[in-house]
């Protein structure tokens, strides 16, 4: 029903009343459509990357059984606020994901703990497996108390193939817009207010090298979760298991 | 109304005046966000909406105006009746209003929906379901499912999971060690279906509330059972972000959402929405009632009928709905065996036969109806006009159907027979009903039946005769197409 990701004000005084975006609140209309305050235990908790991430295991990982690479390491968001994700035209997504905002942004393959600077932001690695068969970007942000909504996410991988593999395809869902590099080649592109569905847009067919490749991907969310999912399909969309993530 | 304005509107209703958006999204008020299902009540339909109230049509569901009340307030708000009680959700909190995920979910009854009725109150206001602020959830925009004596509840959002939990349905409340189940991730708004064994879960993906950069667009899956796992047609799980179109943007209606389902009767089928903008009114957003279709066993939603000119052809026989006059030769040279290759002279486009050319020799007072092979002639060419002001049903107002260029229309006689009378007076017997059926043909209802509680309608009972009978669901002899000429 109510709005979500789009905090983007509204026309009609209909829908004034009754969008209520996330960032401000209205005398009134919070009472009229019975704004509740969060639990408040479930709010002092402690937080936790649990149940979504647990620490990276030592060694290489196959991808869950449905292909989806759940090994990452992944930088505390950099803050970039967008009060609404219908910004995220390609055009915007592609000048501001090319945007160097720490060194080595495009290169480094980092180390769970390694530090990196971005603006007057100091921001931590963290080598994690998913639980599941995404990443969930905005859990790992709250369960490290940091800053959810206008943010970027940086994700790293190394995909090790046992052979060389040609004609496979990158297939990434993400909420909301992300770009992916393989090797250093931008392959897939995720533009516009995104939901994730899996599979959502597939790369042109890649050769990935025999040994260790490395996946990079950025992924801009205005309000709203923010997530991906990436696996590897062959050239009839079956899911390829026969890599591992690692990181390093 | 006011007096001059109600002789107005007789005198144009009189003259069989166009509609001015004839595919306008309803008329009168229709002014909703977050509808629940339309309920039907005593000849007239109701609709909650977020905040508090809801709409009312009295005229058969076309025309919508304020007056429901429902209290409690909150959003997004379901109906659904289970013997002689109307049971009515809605949820407090949530949505990410003002940042916040906390919320809950409400289940009470009313005897009557009717403001006016001395049996009008909400009882037993209780919450089914919570989400407590933190976690993937967000427990609002409730819907219900009653079938085989389950009672089920979906509910959910954008921000996380949407989930499925059983209610009782003798008490509302959850059912006793019914816990919710995650059905899918990152869908609003969801309604469920169960229907010829499966289980449908439908649901809005994008974002509301932008007015006409709404992306809001209804999707489903389906399962074997109630609580899933649901996918959509490709096989995606809903879990995983899958969901197949059901309803887009089109026209001048952006942002679909909300869907609700009626089921009128063996075959016909419509579901509710709202637009997040209908450009034709302001941008503002409006309910709207559409055909439901099934195809390989998976909803699809129908478009509201088109005005336009068309042949009827019968589902039946593949003839086509004519007048019944002398077949009309036209000029067009003599093909024959060889198809005209040794014909003297150049090849020269043909005319169509023109109304003009045959329209003086058709009888002065009314005239029969029948089916014959389709060939193009202007008695086999109807007009299909909305009229203004007579009212409607759901989702759409009254038609005339005339023969394309004249005022010949369609109509029934004080004795039930169908005929074509020389001219459109805008009386209720020239006045038809259009609807989609569920597998795209459609079915066409006279407004004036001898016997309101024995329904007829325009039925082929012989591959040539048409005439007005009670609806055969699953017959081709009640079916008809609508192709352009």
């Amino acid at each position: 029903m109510i709005s979500r990701r789009n905090a983007a004000l509204l026309g009609s005084a209909a829908l004034a009343l009754l969008s209520r975006p996330v960032f401000c609140a209205v005398p009134g209309v919070d009472a009229a459509l019975g704004q509740l305050p969060p639990d408040a235990k479930a709010a002092a908790a402690a937080r936790t990357l649990a149940p979504y991430f647990v620490p990276a295991g030592k060694g290489a990982k196959a991808p869950d059984a449905d292909g989806f690479l759940q090994r990452w390491l992944l930088l505390e968001p950099i803050n970039k606020p967008n009060r609404t994700n219908t910004v995220f035209t390609g055009t915007y997504v592609h000048n501001t994901l090319t945007t160097e905002y720490f060194a080595g942004q495009f290169t480094v393959v980092p180390h769970s703990g390694d530090r990196v600077k971005a603006g007057d932001q100091e921001l931590a690695w963290h080598a994690l497996d998913a639980t599941g068969f995404d990443a969930k970007l905005f859990n790992f942000a709250y369960g490290l108390n940091k800053p959810t909504y206008g943010v970027i996410f940086w994700a790293v991988t190394l995909v090790s193939s046992p052979h060389e593999m040609k004609n496979v395809r990158l297939a990434v869902g993400s909420n909301s817009a992300s770009m992916w590099w393989l090797n250093g080649q931008d392959v897939v592109d995720l533009f516009n207010d995104r939901r994730m569905v899996m599979d959502d847009v597939v790369s042109r067919p890649l050769t990935l090298k025999q040994g260790s490749n490395v996946l990079r991907g950025a992924v801009i969310n205005g309000p709203g979760l923010s997530d991906f999912c990436v696996r590897f399909i062959d050239a009839s969309g079956k899911p390829i298991k026969e890599i591992r993530t690692a990181l390093e | 109304m006011e007096l001059p304005t109600r002789i107005a509107a007789l005198a144009l209703a009189l003259l069989g005046v166009c509609l001015p958006h004839p595919a306008a999204a309803l008329e009168g008020e229709p002014y909703i966000h977050d509808p629940s299902t339309v309920a039907y009540e005593n000849g007239k339909y109701y609709v909650f909406g977020t905040g508090s109230g809801g709409l009312i049509s009295d005229d058969g569901g076309w025309t919508w105006h304020g007056g429901a009340v429902r209290p409690g307030g909150g959003v997004a708000p379901d109906i659904i009746k289970i013997g002689d009680l109307f049971w009515v959700s809605y949820a407090a909190g949530g949505g990410g209003m003002s940042g916040g995920h906390a919320s809950n979910v409400h289940v009470m009854w009313t005897k009557t929906l009717d403001p006016k009725s001395a049996d009008f109150g909400f009882h037993d206001d209780t919450v089914v379901a919570s989400s407590n602020g933190i976690e993937d959830a967000d427990a609002i925009d409730p819907a219900f499912l009653y079938t085989q004596d389950h009672l089920w509840i979906s509910y959910g959002t954008y921000f996380g999971f949407t989930r499925i939990l059983e209610l009782d349905p003798r008490t509302g409340k959850a059912l006793p060690g019914s816990k919710p189940v995650d059905a899918a991730i990152d869908m609003e708004a969801t309604d469920l279906i169960f229907r010829d064994g499966w289980y449908y879960l439908l649901g809005t993906h994008g974002t509301c509330c932008d007015g006409a950069n709404s992306t809001y667009n209804i999707r489903v899956g389906r399962s074997r059972k109630p609580t899933g796992p649901y996918v959509d047609k490709m096989g995606i799980p809903l879990l995983k972000g899958g969901g197949t179109l059901v309803v887009a943007a089109s026209g001048r209606h952006i942002g679909p959402g909300h869907f609700g389902r009626l089921v009128l009767g063996e075959d016909v089928e419509k579901f509710s929405c709202h637009y997040e903008a209908d450009l034709d009114r302001g941008a503002r957003s409006v309910l709207d009632i559409r055909p439901l279709l099934w195809k390989d066993g998976w909803p699809v939603g129908g478009d509201n009928f088109p005005p336009g000119t068309y042949e009827i052809q019968s589902q039946r026989s593949g003839g086509a709905l004519e007048l019944g006059v002398d077949f009309v030769r036209m000029a067009g040279g003599r093909g024959g065996f060889g198809a005209g290759r040794n014909a003297p002279g150049p090849v020269v486009p043909v005319p169509n036969q023109q109304l003009s050319q045959v329209q003086p020799d058709w009888p002065a007072g009314n005239i029969e109806i029948r089916l014959d092979d389709y060939m193009v002639r202007p008695s086999q060419q109807w007009t299909i006009t909305p009229v203004a002001n007579v009212g409607g049903y759901l989702g759409q107002p009254f038609f005339r159907i005339t023969i394309a260029g004249t005022e010949r229309a369609l109509a029934i006689t004080p004795d039930g027979q169908l005929v074509a009378t020389p001219a459109h007076d805008g009386s209720p017997e020239q006045l038809w009903q259009i609807d989609q059926l569920t597998d795209g043909t459609y079915r066409i209802q006279p407004k004036v039946m001898a016997d309101p509680n024995a329904p007829v309608v325009l039925t082929a009972i012989g591959s040539s005769t048409p005439a007005l009978a009670r609806f055969r669901p699953g017959s081709d002899a009640s079916r008809w197409n609508f192709r352009t000429p």
